[in-house]
């Protein structure tokens, strides 16, 4: 089942606890600068916007790979990095159009939300229920795919 | 683990950038943040020295907590002698510097000297250098953040700086950090401005560590639902800021209106929360737009506001209508109350001024108070004032001085002076509603007996946030007591004072306490640091540093004497409300104040009480 | 149906897999002219820094990937092909039929026409057999020239550097990176270089090679002293691999194969994917664009075609991701503008951090950056997508830096 983070800014509040949450996980130390889910404050606006990988079926990142070091997680379709393999030549960070893949400089290999293997600590960690983790057919996922068509380098007719 | 232990020194006289370990001595003692920080500058400044002169430092200190997921967990706290104040400053912020500063490696900042023409500092991941500032000398809070980002092509940098006014010596500047958050109080922005420091711009990415993670996620998740499960901190706060308190304190007669002339104000409901949540007829839009959270923050009481377009502060001014930091209560009280200023939108304006170029609208707001009283006395008069009609509950009197003082012009330059000096200087020095040279909050100690008592003893001044008494006076928490009463309130307010330094100095804020006590405290920090972090040792640690604190300032050359309250409060009393008839006791309580913190009468820590607090 | 993928780089390997999922029973047959299993060029300087064994250099990791997906792997070279008979002749002599045809033969590097590059000691850094040749040489302490500060002179550098080896980096052009980044952010490369120790020489030509009397290398230089080298990495350029074509009746363009939006060929049932297709460029016209992404866009696009499919073209965006020596740079798209488009730039020299965009009326066409790590996928968005970036274009050009803000705030994702 492909699943999903569904984000809800106007609940947002901007403390950065998944980002707390989500380095922590993954780096082992609160580092919100390594963290895969990123929250954008539109200062001017009031409004606070969190912002990760949507798991696309473009998969550009995968695809851009020249090693096969991103893979797909079959039990909820999420783009797992493997850091054995990714040499760190940065070609998926310029290849996501959606700049969700970044670059450590620390480790030398790239980074991304990889749904912590299906229980997503920035959920658990949001005190506001901005981030929901729910199959992607109930989620606004069409709405992001129907975004990320505008970039799609091919546009298929009845494909 | 938890401290970096890594401080950096920063020579302005010099130049010079560098490195030094952390004294984890001191740290196991002071804990860190204000309580270190602390023992930094009184071990390496002489008390008497003047704030504005090079020998006076200015530290940025951040908690073992701060950079940690533990709710709030983003404070630092600027230490220095006030140029307010004269007498020891420690200036708390929020926002998203201080976990910046310790994920670029550093538990402390310690500026010494004076730079030659204005710098600022950049920090990156454990480099640290001085860079010319004179480009943005003579610019706002908001164009110097802006400006610093995109000169280093990095929206990302977390950025603390001062306005004009901390550059052309207001006497209350702050030091803004992210765009509206601030070390308020005391001057330490004025400070800054007197060692040619106009900024100091971090970007931090490696990391923060605790002593025992698997104890640490545990204690902290605790933590959280306690602060969710309550109802100032999981429901009043979030949904109405500290803004929830301008009603209820008005009820109570403790909201001091009009330069304390009054108790009470009528225009209360017109700048409340509820007031900000209101629609309003141009756009049918509220002046609240969101609440916000500073770093790690579960309860999120910030206020993000617009002004109404149509109004005159703004309708041909489009840089001010957006969305930014809202009024909180001590500002409405200040801008509203205590001018009589009843305008939603030129509060919110005047705030906007204050967070934009950077001084404390506490100290602005008391001051025009002040300045207008001695307006209506006839001690002022438009000569004075550059033809400012200052009436109390004048908006337009109010925004225009905002913007005066932002830039230190006119009458503004002279409301700069804080209302210490300001009274001082028209020989009415019984209207300035201040201790120790610092103006009041948003309680009136008639009405609430225990924050008279508070504003006495603070070390930095009359401050509500050295022992927020108001939380059992008023609102029951941990119990209740009666806020009429003076009996128990030296206990109640020594109380207080320990446990809001041992939270000064961990790296949250202060406002967790509205749920937490030291039990549900001392398991994170326990679990952070190194060390023995009960509960009892805490205590230990906050009444030291209290004590340092006013070791400090009996060095400065303050003495009891200067523990006590302007005369309105002492003589006149109270003429509305529950505290009708009522003057501040303090002379019943402050006796017992001094015994119980085991002072002598004149207010000095016996060699007793030092002795056993390792002083 | 079968199908004849000639090159077994990334465009052919992804041709091939696209080709499984669409035709589950078509022949596919991938024909690589190189020893060891279908690798990545895109990964040797990480073998030569020593990041990785040349395994990890592998386009395909899991073992009998190919064959598990009935993907027939060839060790041998398209020598000719013969449209009308639907034939390849090998270089082996052997003739293997198609029906549909990938030419996804990539391109080489090019040698100057400089006296003294047939010399023992001068390599090219394309192939594993040529990264196993510099490692040998490149020691630490040795004297290494590397002719050519391009995209792929810079890639190498940094594991040059890795190796310990004193390294001098000559350069025709006045800058580093001369077609992927401007003036001034290829001269803050340039010091950045020289920070890390090595010597760069701009506007500096290569006039011979000569064998030292020590034993070693010398190289001459248009001015200045000639400079010793044990080795001499010479990457100055790269060509499509067309040779075998020549004389042919497919259609050329730019040294390339000229395919339609649909990477088709000017032959029916002849396709082209990657370095040596000349394809729809995204912002304007035709190009061979020799970057991975789009060998990746190519192979998988052609493939949907060749199986029978509709899948048209939107154009490969030129974008690379450069590290050199610690510092990042990339380039997206049409970078220097267009006559009458707005230039945004913020540039810190002292920090090494540099973005520039180019706008066309409201819409981003192309950008540099340095030093810049954060979400810079979102530029290829910004460009490609071809939003209208309303009020966020001023906001950019008061501060380029802010292009994640933009994005977000342009996407569903804020909505």
């Amino acid at each position: 089942m492909q699943k999903s983070l569904v984000i809800y800014p106007d609940k947002c509040t901007g403390c950065l606890q998944c980002e707390l949450a989500c380095s922590y996980q993954a780096e082992g130390v609160f580092n919100p600068a390594k963290s895969r889910i990123k929250v954008f404050n539109f200062h001017d606006q009031g409004r606070f916007v969190p912002y990760t990988c949507t798991q696309c079926d473009e998969a550009w990142c995968l695809h851009a790979c020249p090693v096969d070091a991103i893979t797909v997680d079959m039990t909820n379709g999420a783009k797992v990095v493997s850091d054995d393999v990714c040499v760190g030549c940065k070609v998926c960070t310029i290849a996501c159009p959606f700049g969700t893949v970044n670059y450590n400089q620390a480790t030398g290999k790239v980074i991304k939300c990889d749904l912590c293997g299906g229980d997503p600590e920035c959920v658990k960690a949001c005190p506001t229920d901005a981030i929901a983790y729910m199959d992607a057919d109930l989620t606004g996922l069409e709405k992001m795919r129907a975004w990320a068509a505008k970039t799609d380098a091919a546009l298929q007719a009845g494909a | 683990m938890a401290w970096t232990g890594k401080i950096l020194r920063v020579d302005l006289t010099k130049g010079t950038c560098t490195d030094e370990p952390l004294n984890m001595d001191w740290a196991k003692k002071y804990l860190g943040q204000r309580g270190l920080g602390t023992k930094y500058l009184c071990e390496e400044i002489d008390p008497r020295v003047n704030p504005l002169s090079p020998k006076n430092k200015l530290i940025m200190a951040t908690g073992p907590l701060t950079g940690t997921n533990a709710s709030t967990a983003g404070r630092y706290s600027v230490i220095t002698k006030g140029a307010l104040t004269g007498a020891i400053a420690c200036s708390n912020s929020g926002g998203f510097f201080g976990n910046e500063m310790k994920n670029a490696g550093y538990d402390m900042i310690i500026f010494e000297g004076r730079a030659k023409t204005p710098v600022y500092l950049l920090v990156r991941d454990g480099k640290a250098e001085l860079q010319d500032g004179r480009g943005f000398w003579g610019k706002s809070v908001w164009d110097t953040e802006e400006g610093i980002k995109k000169k280093h092509g990095d929206p990302l940098i977390r950025v603390a700086s001062i306005g004009v006014s901390g550059e052309k010596g207001v006497k209350f500047a702050c030091i803004v950090n992210d765009m509206h958050r601030a070390a308020g109080r005391s001057g330490v922005g004025t400070v800054m401005g007197s060692k040619n420091l106009k900024a100091v711009a971090i970007r931090g990415t490696l990391g923060v560590t605790v002593d025992n993670p698997k104890k640490f996620m545990s204690a902290v998740a605790k933590g959280k639902q306690v602060l969710a499960d309550n109802a100032v901190t999981g429901q009043g706060l979030p949904a109405m800021g500290t803004q929830v308190l301008m009603n209820v304190i008005n009820e109570v007669g403790a909201l001091p209106t009009r330069n304390h002339l009054a108790n009470q104000f009528d225009g209360a409901a017109d700048i409340s929360a509820e007031a900000m949540a209101e629609p309003r007829a141009s756009d049918g839009k509220p002046n609240l737009v969101t609440n916000a959270a500073c770093f790690a923050c579960t309860i999120a009481c910030g206020r993000i506001s617009t002004i109404d377009r149509t109004h005159y502060t703004v309708a041909k001014r489009p840089q001010y209508q957006i969305a930014s930091g809202g009024l909180e209560y001590e500002a409405a009280w200040a801008l509203g109350a205590a001018t009589g200023v009843d305008d939603l939108d030129a509060l919110t304006f005047a705030n906007f001024i204050c967070n934009e170029q950077g001084f404390d609208p506490i100290s602005f707001g008391a001051t025009v108070g002040a300045a207008m009283e001695m307006y209506e006395k006839g001690v002022l008069t438009k000569k004075h004032t550059g033809g400012i009609a200052l009436n109390f509950g004048n908006a337009k009197a109010l925004t225009k001085l905002a913007e005066l003082t932002g830039q230190a012009k006119g009458f503004g330059a002279e409301i700069g002076l804080g209302s210490k000096l300001l009274c001082a200087k028209y020989k009415r020095p019984a209207l300035a509603m201040q201790v120790k040279g610092q103006e009041f909050p948003a309680y009136d100690g008639r009405g609430i007996q225990g924050m008279g008592l508070t504003y006495a003893t603070s070390n930095r001044g009359a401050c509500h946030l050295r022992s927020y008494t108001v939380a059992s006076e008023i609102l029951g928490i941990p119990e209740k007591t009666d806020p009429l009463a003076t009996k128990g309130k030296a206990g109640l307010v020594i109380a207080f004072q320990n446990a809001t330094s041992v939270v000064d100095s961990a790296g949250i804020c202060v406002f967790t306490t509205f749920a937490w006590s030291l039990d549900d405290i001392a398991p994170q920090i326990d679990a952070a640091c190194a060390g023995d972090w009960s509960v009892d040792n805490l205590l230990l640690v906050g009444e030291r540093i209290w004590n340092l604190e006013r070791k400090f300032n009996l060095d400065a050359g303050f003495t009891g004497k200067d523990d006590t309250l302007p005369k309105r409060l002492l003589k006149d009393a109270a003429k509305t409300g529950p505290a009708k008839g009522l003057t501040s006791g303090l002379h019943k309580m402050l006796p017992e104040y001094y015994q119980l913190r085991g002072w002598s009468k004149d207010g000095v820590p016996s060699n007793k009480t030092l002795s056993r607090l390792a002083l | 149906m079968k199908y004849v993928i000639a090159g077994a780089g990334p465009a052919g390997v992804i041709a091939a897999e696209t080709l499984r999922k669409a035709d589950p029973k078509g022949t596919i047959v991938l024909i690589g002219d190189e020893p060891e299993a279908p690798y990545s060029r895109m990964a040797i300087p990480y073998v030569l820094s020593g990041g990785i064994g040349e395994d990890g250099t592998r386009l395909r990791k899991t073992p009998g990937h190919f064959k598990n997906l009935s993907i027939h792997v060839l060790r041998d070279r398209v020598a000719k092909v013969l449209p009308k008979k639907r034939q390849v002749i090998l270089a082996g002599g052997a003739k293997t039929p198609f029906d549909r045809l990938l030419i996804a033969t990539g391109s080489r590097p090019v040698k100057p026409p400089v006296p003294g590059l047939n010399l023992t000691g001068v390599h090219h850094c394309w192939t594993l057999a040529d990264a196993r040749n510099i490692a040998e040489l490149a020691q630490p302490g040795a004297d290494v020239v590397l002719m050519g500060a391009g995209f792929i002179g810079c890639i190498i550098l940094e594991s040059l550097l890795a190796r310990g080896v004193n390294l001098t980096v000559i350069e025709m052009e006045d800058r580093m990176v001369p077609r992927m980044m401007n003036e001034t952010a290829g001269n803050m490369l340039k010091s950045w270089c020289q920070k890390k120790g090595v010597a760069v020489k701009t506007k500096t030509r290569v006039t011979g090679v000569k064998k030292s009397n020590a034993g070693g290398l010398t190289v001459h230089l248009n001015k200045g002293r000639p400079v010793n080298a044990a080795l001499i990495v010479v990457a100055t350029g790269v060509k499509s691999n067309t040779g075998f074509l020549k004389g042919g009746s497919v259609r050329m363009q730019d040294g390339g194969v000229a395919v339609d939006d649909h990477l088709q060929s000017s032959i029916d049932g002849i396709y082209a994917a990657g370095d040596v297709a000349c394809g729809p460029d995204f912002s304007g016209g035709w190009a061979v664009h020799a970057i991975q992404p789009t060998a990746a866009e190519h192979g998988r696009i052609a493939a949907i075609n060749m199986a029978g499919g509709d899948a048209r073209y939107q154009g490969s965006l030129i974008m690379n991701v450069l590290d050199t020596a610690g510092l990042i740079s990339a380039s997206f798209g049409n970078w220097p503008g267009v006559n009458g488009g707005d230039i945004a730039e913020t540039v810190d020299k002292g920090h090494f951090r540099y973005t520039r965009l180019a706008f066309e009326d409201d819409r981003l066409i192309g950008a540099l950056t340095l030093g810049l790590t954060e979400h810079v996928g979102v530029i290829r968005g910004l460009i490609q997508s071809r939003i209208s970036l309303g009020p966020w274009k001023k906001k950019l050009i008061a501060n380029p830096s802010s292009v994640m803000e933009a994005y977000v705030a342009l996407s569903p994702a804020a909505a």
